[in-house]
């Protein structure tokens, strides 16, 4: 279970998180929302030590993930895939998918986990041996959840992953999340501007405004409060 | 604290008035000074022409010149050349100072020109190509009389000596000699203190600071970054033709890399883009040789190491630099500054 | 010397400077850094070779190992003590580190082992071959060296390309954030590319430093770096493959004009090359990025 109680996150002078507490479900799929700004991304590199907290407390799994090291945090099992995709450019497909699971040091592993994210992500199967640069938007979006996958997460944290996406492939992802989160029972935090689709999938949801927690519950309860949706969700 | 009238709204005047204390100053200076230090005195005040300059096409222009050096070399045999194939300089009895202040002049004219070649040339290069083509040209420049097509006229490995020009009257030579260089160097510091604050300065920072909005802005940035580049090979030039004269002859052994690294060193001592740096820097790397050998003679050690300490301490000196002072000498004392007057401030507001 | 000669004496030259050019390649792709201190490294740990080969009488290849080994220590203690600081800060900072460094291993060289000039007593004769009449100027020296150069740049392109250390270090390299997060320990990394780096720079000056007699002093070493500089920026400085290529083309034109034009004013023609190159392709040939316009 990944918790945060209290986090303060600044840059500078500005609160980006404003002593959010958080608790996140395991084995469910759980939507960040909010505007821009709102402290949506800063959520997510705190977690990872991206950016250190200024107080509070963030433990995922029994351990403390404000004093681990940017490093560690994978082998806890969470994997995090940024905004900007995190793709490698200058690697194959292949290296990128390669270096995923790395940190385990199992060949047989890894191997299998390729095999894997190749049948799960097709497009990435014809394109094994080219540079990633050459890859399109959706096609670099799969390539991230896959990277992220072939860690064998069991918390996976996704920073705006239908960005610049059109919808067709946005949904495809959106479904394939599911089907972890059904198969698995992989716990997934979704950082997403779009926030219909994300509450189409999401089990519960959390709105952040000006870095504070403004509303949390179901998202089908969210979905259906038209004042919240006008108010923070633009829709 | 506001000067009265108009000198607290001309910082050229102010400039001036400052200029001309300094030489007063100086001028004393060498009144009452030995002649070894009056020697010093002049080593000391080409130096800070050449790191001066640099100072401002480094911290200023953000161009870094691993090679300024090799315009000082371009200077020293300017002026040498010059002293050496125009014979009305010898037949004409006692001093004359318009014919060389022409020859220094020259001096500066002929390194900025090579200046300017060169600015234009690494123009599109940023960082480590910039300073890669730098550190070649220090090495590449000073190796040109070596070539045999070239010996003759420029005299070789073994180089030539310089005629100075006689000092007028009953003035001592190394006196005469210490005068010129240090009003070289007053004029140099004022001329730059000047431009720092002009709206060349200005454009100077721009470029430095954010390339493309300056350009964006209508500036004109491969010229700017060139006409740094003229500037610095300027003030090195006159550095050359100064040190030329001092030093009673040139050769290509006098402009190792070692004399580039230091200017580079005296302007990051100092504080990179700072003129008074440059000076506390140029005081520093001139006498440094000097207290590292009288140490050295005093803890009796080794010829080797005797030889090699002035650069093992710029060297150590320059690494501890930028990991614990990155913004110099002059860093330094802003920082003391501003902190004695935080206190002063927070004194009186609490005794209000 | 005939023009064939004059290309493969140019190419057995070229490369050391390679080697040399790769080195400054490593550490620039790993810490976008340029190593001005390679030339003081590989000079002190020849240095250090030479004292154990030339005056307590070991093998010439004890000294070569040694040699490497010390780069490989020299070259992972700057990266971590006087490196890291400076290594997000403003690029100008760490040149005048590598600066420093330079300037201090030439002094204290010069302290330990004075400024005078000695020899590198080589392995191999120094003699050059001949076909029937023919001279080829090769020495078995020579072809040791370019078949150890090409060794070790085999050696780290497979280290490189089909190793899972190899993967970490390129995406350290290339993203060291991304890599943060996928668990690869980026600082480790780092500091191993510069110690591989000092090494193939230790390698390179104990090659080069049997070519010639009295090369062995504490100021000798500038031209390489130098020269092994140009030939990375003729590469770009971010192609390993240039750098190679690059110290060809620098052991070439050189050989050409020294024979052709003068053999006294090598340091010039460095210079005039660096200059050409970079205003006709001011991010080197092999380069991959474009240099951005407005």
């Amino acid at each position: 279970m990944l918790e945060l109680d209290r986090v303060v996150t600044t840059y500078g002078a500005v609160r980006a998180l404003d002593e959010v507490s958080l608790a996140v479900p395991d084995g469910e799929i759980t939507a960040v929302l909010g505007a821009n700004g709102a402290g949506k991304t800063t959520l997510l590199r705190s977690i990872n030590g991206l950016v250190r907290p200024a107080s509070g407390s963030i433990t995922y799994a029994g351990h403390d993930l404000i004093t681990s090291r940017i490093e560690e945090v994978v082998t806890y099992g969470v994997a995090h895939v940024p905004d900007g995709r995190g793709v490698i450019t200058e690697l194959t497909v292949e290296e990128n998918l390669r270096l995923g699971a790395l940190w385990r040091k199992n060949r047989e592993e890894t191997t299998a986990s390729l095999a894997a994210m190749y049948a799960m992500f097709p497009p990435l199967d014809e394109r094994r041996s080219k540079v990633a640069d050459t890859l399109s938007g959706g096609e670099r979006q799969m390539l991230a959840i896959g990277r992220a996958l072939m860690s064998r997460p069991t918390l996976l944290l996704l920073d705006e992953p239908s960005l610049g996406l059109a919808p067709r492939i946005t949904a495809q992802i959106m479904a394939t999340l599911r089907r972890l989160r059904d198969e698995q029972g992989l716990t997934v935090v979704l950082v997403e501007q779009n926030a219909r689709s994300a509450l189409s999938v999401a089990d519960s949801a959390v709105v952040l405004n000006l870095g504070r927690v403004v509303v949390q519950g179901a998202a089908a309860e969210l979905a259906g409060d038209a004042k919240l949706r006008h108010a923070y969700l633009g829709f | 604290m506001r000067l009265p009238g108009i000198l607290g709204r001309s910082t050229l005047l102010r400039n001036f008035l400052l200029a001309l204390v300094a030489i007063g100053l100086l001028m004393g200076l060498t009144e009452v000074m030995s002649e070894y230090r009056n020697t010093q005195l002049a080593d000391i005040a080409y130096t800070v022409c050449a790191a001066a300059g640099l100072t401002i096409l480094t911290g200023l222009s953000g161009q870094i010149s691993l090679g300024n050096g090799a315009f000082m070399f371009v200077g020293a045999y300017t002026v040498a050349l010059l002293l050496k194939h125009h014979p009305w300089f010898h037949t004409i009895v006692g001093y004359n100072n318009r014919e060389f202040i022409l020859v220094l002049l020259a001096s500066v004219v002929v390194a900025a020109a090579v200046g300017g070649l060169v600015g234009a040339a690494a123009a599109r290069l940023r960082g480590p190509y910039l300073a890669g083509v730098t550190l070649a040209l220090a090495l590449g420049l000073p190796v040109l009389p070596d070539y045999s097509h070239l010996e003759s006229k420029l005299g070789g490995h073994a180089g030539f000596p310089v005629t100075a020009p006689l000092q007028p009257g009953s003035v001592n030579y190394f006196r005469w000699q210490a005068w010129i260089c240090c009003i070289a160097a007053v004029l140099t510091v004022f001329l730059l203190a000047n431009l720092a604050s002009s709206r060349v300065g200005r454009a100077f920072r721009a470029v430095r600071d954010d390339e493309i909005a300056a350009s964006l802005a209508g500036l004109p940035v491969a010229r700017i970054q060139i006409l740094a580049f003229v500037v610095s090979a300027a003030t090195a030039g006159l550095a050359g033709g100064l040190f030329a004269v001092v030093a009673d002859s040139v050769s290509p052994g006098s402009f190792p890399l070692s004399l580039s690294l230091g200017l580079l060193a005296a302007a990051v001592f100092g504080g990179l883009g700072s003129l008074s740096g440059a000076v506390y820097g140029s005081v520093l790397i001139t006498l440094l040789p000097q207290w590292s050998t009288d140490l050295s003679h005093q803890l009796s050690l080794s010829t080797n190491v005797v030889n090699n300490l002035p650069i093992a301490v710029y060297g150590l000196a320059l690494v501890v630099a930028m990991l614990v002072f990155p913004f110099g000498l002059q860093g330094l004392l802003a920082q003391v500054w501003a902190r004695a007057r935080r206190r002063v401030g927070a004194t009186r507001l609490a005794t209000r | 010397m005939t023009p064939v000669n004059l290309i493969i004496y140019g190419m057995a030259n070229g490369t050391i400077y390679g080697a040399v050019a790769l080195a400054l390649v490593l550490i620039w792709r790993s810490t976008r850094i340029v190593n001005f201190a390679q030339g003081g490294m590989l000079m002190f740990t020849t240095f250090i070779a030479w004292e154990l080969v030339e005056r307590h009488h070991q093998s010439y290849w004890l000294g070569l190992v040694v040699a490497i080994a010390a780069g490989l220590v020299l070259g992972a203690v700057v990266e971590r003590l006087l490196v890291r600081p400076v290594e997000n800060g403003p690029p100008l900072n760490a040149v005048i580190v590598t600066l420093g460094l330079l300037l201090a291993l030439e002094a204290v060289a010069g302290m330990i082992w004075g400024n005078g000039l000695s020899s590198y007593p080589p392995e191999f004769s120094l003699n050059f071959y001949h076909v029937g009449h023919q001279v080829i100027y090769l020495s078995p020296n020579f072809l040791f060296i370019v078949i150890a150069a090409l060794a070790v740049m085999v050696a780290l392109y497979l280290l490189f390309q089909r190793t899972s250390l190899g993967l970490r270090m390129r995406s350290s390299a290339f993203n060291p954030e991304v890599a943060r997060l996928l668990g690869v320990r980026v600082g480790r990394m780092l500091t191993l590319g510069w110690a591989l780096a000092a090494g193939v720079g230790a390698l390179a000056g104990v090659l080069i430093a049997g070519t010639e007699p009295n090369y062995m002093n504490p100021n000798g070493f500038d031209g390489l770096l130098i020269l092994g500089f140009t030939a990375a920026v003729i590469g770009g400085l971010d192609s390993p493959v240039g750098a190679v290529v690059g110290g060809l083309v620098v052991g070439v034109a050189l050989q050409l004009l020294d024979n052709y034009v003068s053999g006294d004013i090598d340091f010039f023609f460095v210079f005039a090359l660096l200059v050409v190159v970079l205003m006709v392709r001011p991010n080197g040939l092999f380069s991959r990025r474009s240099v951005r316009r407005v």
